[in-house]
């Protein structure tokens, strides 16, 4: 008898078999995962029973100690132990300080774009403390499904610019994730609620979290989530309201702003929990440990407190107000306000949303983990497990686009809120005779002046095919894809000559800096490199192979019989190849396929235009 | 070859300015679901990128189509009609006169009793006169071909909309002004 083939958990390549996929809220003061189970999303608990994961990473000499143990140690040991690291991602150093606040840590400045925060264990990015956190999130949820993760979609504010978003990317890739996308956190919500409650229509989701805010303006139609319009403020949340809350208690108690570190922290936890008791009481007690060794009690009343974060709740209006115009939709054509993230729990919150919008907003789902398991419904599509889902998301830009032109200007390519994927070419010519070289600056923002923007990055175009000055004809392409993320392609009309571009972000890190993080998490983790990446090409190679014979077993009659032998014959050279361990092979016949089923591919999604289509009255031309 | 293709065309609707914007959203919906990068997920990375270029495409051909002085601007061009030299445009000299007074009222807003008030008042008038121009740029193009003379007026109509839409810009601006100050 023939032995039984079994495949490892989770990485089965029968394209029938479920695959291990899952939702990540990454946030500010708590992380969750969640994943698609008989069905039903649900978020994935610890060995202890624990569902969400305290944003908190510490840093020791001897390891590095993720979530409620570091969370416990945050005043013990303030330097070392990073929290609210989501505030400072795709941030320089100069926005930091902006923020506003003392901030308790150790910032160091680095040659690099991407600030550096020091501590026992050496300087680490904010992107890598994301990533330690992601890594605990990816051990929780291989150990509770019993396999390893097909891919994952992370979840941003929908307003986080681009900076931020590849951030969060290099995050998931440092943390060996495949992020299959970047979804916007009101979008999640929406999938979830829409889905558990059929809705459909025009809702607005107010999603207010430990430090950020973002409203977005969603029309829901059969399964297609269209974002009309979103706005917010990636550096406002709950966190704000504990500052004030922290700063009222200062002035009572008399403790001046160049306290310690550990002061700081333990005010700020005091704080938060006099914030959570005001959700249900009319009156916090409140008892501080001061640094000489005595206490300070006092109360904070309803009243106090609504005074203190009343003009935090109005910052978040305007952006409502502005969304609903973006949107062109009025206030009494939305039909249900959804609440999100744990800030809506304050009970001023709740009224003051409710009054803006002439309605009673919907508090009735879990605020905490329906971005999490929106995102999980997302990845368990993504992932392939529904190939007849009919959801469909279309979300936006949440910030205009532009270009730096001549007297510090800046030029918007693409306005905010339009519907992505998007591209938009521009035509630049030479200024000089024989100039083989040009620079674009990128900027994100709606402001006239390139200060008052934000710089997203510089493109360096070279291998412009030299001519006189004006006469080459330079058209240069910004697609912003699905995740939000902006690329730049250029090209010469005249000659056809494709430029290469350079790219220098403003805030991120550089191809080289994730590289060597990489190298080195894998080195940490006592991992062969060399293995690894063998391994992520081989799967990446499967995978590949895999959609191909679905595609030709769909749409293989597109193809004349010639047609077809080549592309097998390539594919059976990748399958081969792929079981050996030959790296540069495996790419490189990868890259051959691609090139062979490059007319079949185009065919295909021509031929999926026509279909789609195909239901609706033809009307002659 | 894909580049030859109208928007039109990809949508499979007649050139027209009459357009019925519920079929245009329920085509555009089809096509989405058919093309989104979503649907690609596992797919090659070639096709991961065909599917955001269509995608792309669909998306600005339904932006184009959506609005009526971008679906304006669009049929002239289909008809060879070049936007290039609109700055040298000469325009009617009333129509400048109530741009210019439009604007002086702009700018005086902050000086008035109740700015939002006028605010609103002025951006009623604003969406008045878009409205009506729009009217008349859907008479001119309804006859399809056009003539030399047909092409020069609607040219001026799409010319005194952008007009329009800036100063809408600008009042827009105003308000957030406003309400931010409250």
């Amino acid at each position: 008898m023939a032995l039984l083939q079994i495949s490892e958990p989770g990485q089965s390549t029968n394209p029938h078999e479920h695959r291990l996929a899952a939702g990540i809220d990454l946030g500010t003061t708590n992380s969750l995962i969640a994943s698609v189970k008989s069905g039903l999303a649900e978020t994935l608990a610890d060995e202890q029973g624990n569902h969400t994961l305290p944003s908190v990473v510490r840093y020791t000499e001897k390891e590095i100690i993720v979530g409620e143990i570091a969370k416990l140690a945050a005043s013990e040991d303030p330097l070392n132990t990073i929290s609210s690291v989501k505030r400072y991602m795709g941030r320089g150093l100069n926005d930091i300080n902006e923020l506003g606040g003392r901030r308790p840590y150790e910032f160091v400045d680095t040659d690099s774009a991407v600030p550096r925060i020091h501590t026992v264990a050496g300087d680490v990015s904010p992107v890598e403390v994301s990533a330690e956190i992601l890594k605990s999130l990816k051990q929780r949820a291989e150990a509770s499904l019993g396999g390893s993760l097909t891919g994952v979609v992370i979840t941003v504010p929908a307003y986080f610019d681009d900076a931020q978003r590849q951030a969060t990317k290099d995050a998931g890739k440092l943390a060996g994730l495949n992020v299959l996308r970047l979804l916007n956190e009101p979008t999640a919500a929406a999938v979830a609620y829409g889905l558990d409650k059929s809705a459909e229509g025009i809702i607005a989701v107010y999603d207010l979290g430990g430090g950020t805010f973002d409203i977005s303006i969603l029309r829901l139609n059969k399964g297609v989530f269209e974002v009309m319009a979103t706005a917010g403020d990636t550096a406002l949340g709950g966190d704000d309201f504990d500052y004030a809350v922290a700063k009222w208690i200062m002035d009572e108690a008399g403790i001046h702003d160049d306290t310690s570190h550990h002061q700081m922290r333990r005010l700020m936890r005091d704080a938060c929990a006099a914030k959570e008791t005001l959700t249900t009481a009319e009156v916090a007690k409140i008892n501080i440990e001061l640094d000489d060794g005595s206490t300070w009690s006092g109360s904070l009343t309803l009243d106090t407190f609504n005074k203190l974060i009343s003009p935090l709740i109005q910052k978040t209006l305007l952006p409502c107000r502005r969304a609903l115009r973006d949107a062109g939709v009025e206030v009494s054509e939305v039909q249900s306000v959804v609440m999100v993230g744990g800030s809506t729990r304050v009970p001023d919150v709740r009224a003051k949303v409710g009054a803006f919008f002439d309605q009673e907003p919907l508090t009735d789902i879990n605020p905490d983990t329906v971005v999490a398991m929106g995102a999980a419904i997302q990845a368990d599509i993504l992932a392939g497990n529904k190939p007849d889902d009919d959801l469909l998301l279309l979300d936006v830009i949440p910030l205009s686009l532009g270009l730096e032109t001549m007297g510090g200007l800046v030029e918007k390519v693409i306005s905010r809120n339009t519907t992505i994927p998007v591209a938009r070419a521009q035509d630049f010519t030479t200024f000089k005779d024989g100039q083989t070289a040009m620079s674009i600056h990128a900027l994100q923002g709606e402001r006239e002046l390139v200060s008052d923007c934000r710089s997203l990055g510089r493109f360096a175009l070279h291998e412009i095919p030299p001519m006189v000055a004006g006469a080459a004809r330079i058209r240069v392409t910004f697609q912003v894809d699905a995740d939000g993320l902006l690329s730049v392609t250029a090209r010469e009309e005249t000659t056809g000559v494709e430029s290469g571009i350079e790219v220098k972000p403003s805030y991120g890190l550089t191809d080289t800096e994730i590289e060597t993080m990489l190298r080195d998490s894998i080195e940490h983790a006592e991992d062969d490199v060399a293995a690894r990446m063998l391994r992520e090409q081989q799967v990446e190679a499967e995978r590949v192979l895999e959609a191909l014979e679905a595609a030709l077993a769909d749409d293989g009659d597109l193809l004349s019989q010639e047609e077809r032998k080549e592309i097998d014959l390539v594919a059976d050279k990748l399958r081969d190849l792929s079981k050996g361990n030959e790296l540069r092979a495996i790419k490189d016949a990868m890259a051959e396929l691609d090139k062979t089923a490059t007319e079949f591919v185009a065919r295909r999604m021509d031929g999926n235009i026509k279909k789609a289509l195909a239901g609706h009255n033809v009307n002659e031309f | 070859m894909a580049q030859a293709q109208t928007h039109f065309e990809l949508f499979e609707l007649p050139v027209s300015f009459d357009i019925d914007l519920q079929d245009l959203s329920q085509r555009y919906r089809d096509l989405q679901s058919a093309v989104h990068p979503d649907k690609f997920a596992n797919a090659s990375d070639q096709e991961r990128r065909l599917s955001v270029e269509k995608a792309a495409a669909i998306n600005d051909a339904y932006q184009t189509l959506k609005s009526p002085q971008h679906r304006a601007r669009y049929m002239l061009e289909l008809q060879s009609v070049s936007f290039d030299d609109e700055k040298d445009m000469a325009l009617d000299p009333a129509f400048l006169m109530e741009q210019i007074e439009l604007r002086e009222a702009l700018a005086e807003l902050s000086e008035k009793d109740e700015p939002l008030e006028s605010l609103n008042k002025i951006m009623k008038d604003i969406k008045q006169r878009t409205d009506k121009i729009l009217s008349e740029i859907r008479e001119q193009l309804i006859s399809g071909q056009l003539d030399e003379t047909q092409k020069s007026n609607v040219k001026q109509l799409v010319h005194k909309m952008q007009f329009l839409n800036k100063l809408q810009q600008e009042a827009e601006y105003q308000e957030e002004n406003l309400l931010d100050m409250i």
